[in-house]
């Protein structure tokens, strides 16, 4: 069986900063990625991320990929990948087995684990939501901006976040009309500046509405929505069909978390984080020794979030493995400051809320 | 349909691959997965539901989900979202569970 001292599930952001400081730190690392490329959800984000220059802001997400990645190259010697390959089981005596592109089984151990496998898109229950052409938005946006195929040619967007605002712009540059983008809550969720460049292009933001059944012959047709009261309650009478040969659905994302349950970790299910998310101490580590977390699986935040904190449980694990990094307390200090500077102010409210009913602390 | 301009991508044109889909031959692109060139050539339904035999599209097209399972060169369960096309591909619609083959 092959035997590696780290073993980090999951080549995101957060998977590839870890690599990086590991690396740093004198610690060889094997990374295991299912899809094409390592990258994560960054490979298909073409608009330019928010935050501090420290964390890339006004760089392009698919560029910020770049950036990870050539840092991960100038340790060639101390990281190796398996791309195409998907983690399926994680056993107590640290023992992961793997499918790789072959559909062949085989079995690694490693003695310490980061799984940084991310999110993935929440499903919306509606008559009829398994016809083709209803699609997850990062789904949709993977499909454009990675392999350039169009979903179709009327789109509808539900949910009106961040990442449905990015994505139905995005459409719109692709060629495609968004017809509409709706949202149950009463008030749009994402940033303004997001919101503000869709209504300029004539995309109306409809909120108090939902998606009440789909329709169509083998494949998406039509769509029907409803006004909903503050409730959540339909308003009957409130029905108008709308056709579209593509619905997007972006109702938020869920923590990746299915391998911790299976190791035995202690879970806590945490609304604010997305779902179910390890509980975790300050270093990151979870209920079973030596095995860490880092990004949206242990909470669904930012980039920017998974990218820091990958940064510093490389660290971390570096020490673990008796190889501390040369300027370890220095940067521990300066990724806990970017960490509390990107949960600070109202945007972060959601996390730090989040963080604290994990941490069972009391939350002002 | 392929995006042909765009205001931030180049999608420049790679290599033309050919392959079998349910016994004819179609062709995408070197780059493509096999579920985006289907979508390409406007097939949405990549499998039938196990019980009911509803028609079934991609949806996560990140591995995760197993909506966009189908039959190639063979071996059932494939995630064409995230398998890349290959020259030659025998790509088939799933309808059943599958059956794993052991001598593959
Ligand atoms: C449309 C959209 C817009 C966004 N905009 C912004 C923005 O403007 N600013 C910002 O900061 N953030 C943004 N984000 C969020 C950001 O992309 C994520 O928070 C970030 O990618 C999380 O990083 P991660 O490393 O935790 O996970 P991911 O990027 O999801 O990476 C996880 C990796 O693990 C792999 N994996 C999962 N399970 C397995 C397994 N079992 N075996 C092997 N590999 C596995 C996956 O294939 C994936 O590559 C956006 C997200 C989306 C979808
Ligand atoms: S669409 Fe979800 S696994 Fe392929």
């Amino acid at each position: 069986m092959k035997h590696v001292d780290l073993l980090i599930i999951g080549g995101g952001p957060s998977g590839l900063a870890a690599a990086k400081m590991a690396a740093e730190s004198g610690v060889s690392s094997l990374i295991i990625e299912r899809d094409t490329k390592v990258g994560g959800q960054l490979v298909k984000q073409t608009h330019m991320f928010f935050g501090s220059e420290k964390q890339y802001a006004k760089t392009r997400g698919i560029n910020i990929a770049e950036i990870l990645i050539n840092d991960c190259k100038e340790h060639d010697d101390k990281i190796s990948y398996m791309t195409e390959t998907t983690v399926v089981g994680l056993y107590p005596d640290y023992v992961v087995t793997v499918m790789d592109r072959n559909h062949k089984y085989s079995k690694i151990k490693a003695n310490t684990i980061l799984v940084a496998t991310g999110a993935s898109e929440k499903v919306l229950a509606f008559e009829n939501n398994d016809l083709p052409g209803i699609y997850g938005a990062g789904a949709v946006q993977t499909l454009m901006n990675v392999h350039g195929v169009l979903p179709g040619q009327d789109v509808v967007m539900v949910g009106s976040g961040n990442i449905g605002l990015i994505v139905s712009y995005q459409l719109m540059q692709a060629g495609v009309n968004v017809k509409r983008v709706i949202e149950a809550a009463s008030v749009i969720g994402g940033y303004k500046v997001h919101a503000s460049k869709l209504k300029r292009l004539g995309v109306e933001i409809t909120t108090n509405m939902t998606v009440k059944s789909a329709q169509g012959n083998g494949a998406l047709e039509s769509i029907v929505v409803q006004k909903l009261d503050d409730d959540w309650q339909f308003i009957p009478g409130t029905e108008e069909e709308i056709s579209v040969d593509a619905l997007c659905i972006s109702v938020g994302l869920s923590p990746l978390s299915n391998l911790l349950s299976m190791v035995g970790c202690e879970m806590k299910y945490v609304s604010a984080l997305g779902g179910n998310v390890p509980v975790i101490d300050h270093s990151h580590e979870t209920t079973v020794p030596n095995i860490f977390v880092a990004g949206d699986v242990c909470g669904v935040e930012e980039a920017s979030s998974a990218i820091v904190e990958g940064y510093y449980v490389g660290l971390i694990i570096g020490n673990r493995l008796g190889k501390t990094h040369p300027h370890y307390e220095r940067l521990i200090q300066d990724f806990t400051q970017q960490l509390d500077n990107l949960r600070s102010g109202p945007f972060g409210e959601k996390t730090r809320s989040g963080l604290a009913q994990l941490r069972g602390e009391q939350h002002a | 349909m392929r995006i042909k301009e765009h205001p931030i991508l180049d999608f420049k044109e790679t290599k033309k691959l050919h392959f079998m889909y349910n016994g004819k031959q179609v062709y995408g692109f070197e780059g493509d997965t096999i579920a985006s060139a289907l979508h390409a050539l406007g097939i949405k339904t990549l499998r039938h539901s196990i019980e009911l035999k509803r028609p079934r599209g991609f949806y996560c097209a990140i591995g995760n989900c197993a909506s966009c399972n189908m039959i190639v060169d063979g071996t059932p369960n494939v995630r064409t979202c995230i398998t890349p096309l290959k020259e030659g591909m025998q790509v088939e619609t799933q309808k059943d569970k599958g059956v794993y083959n052991e001598t593959r």
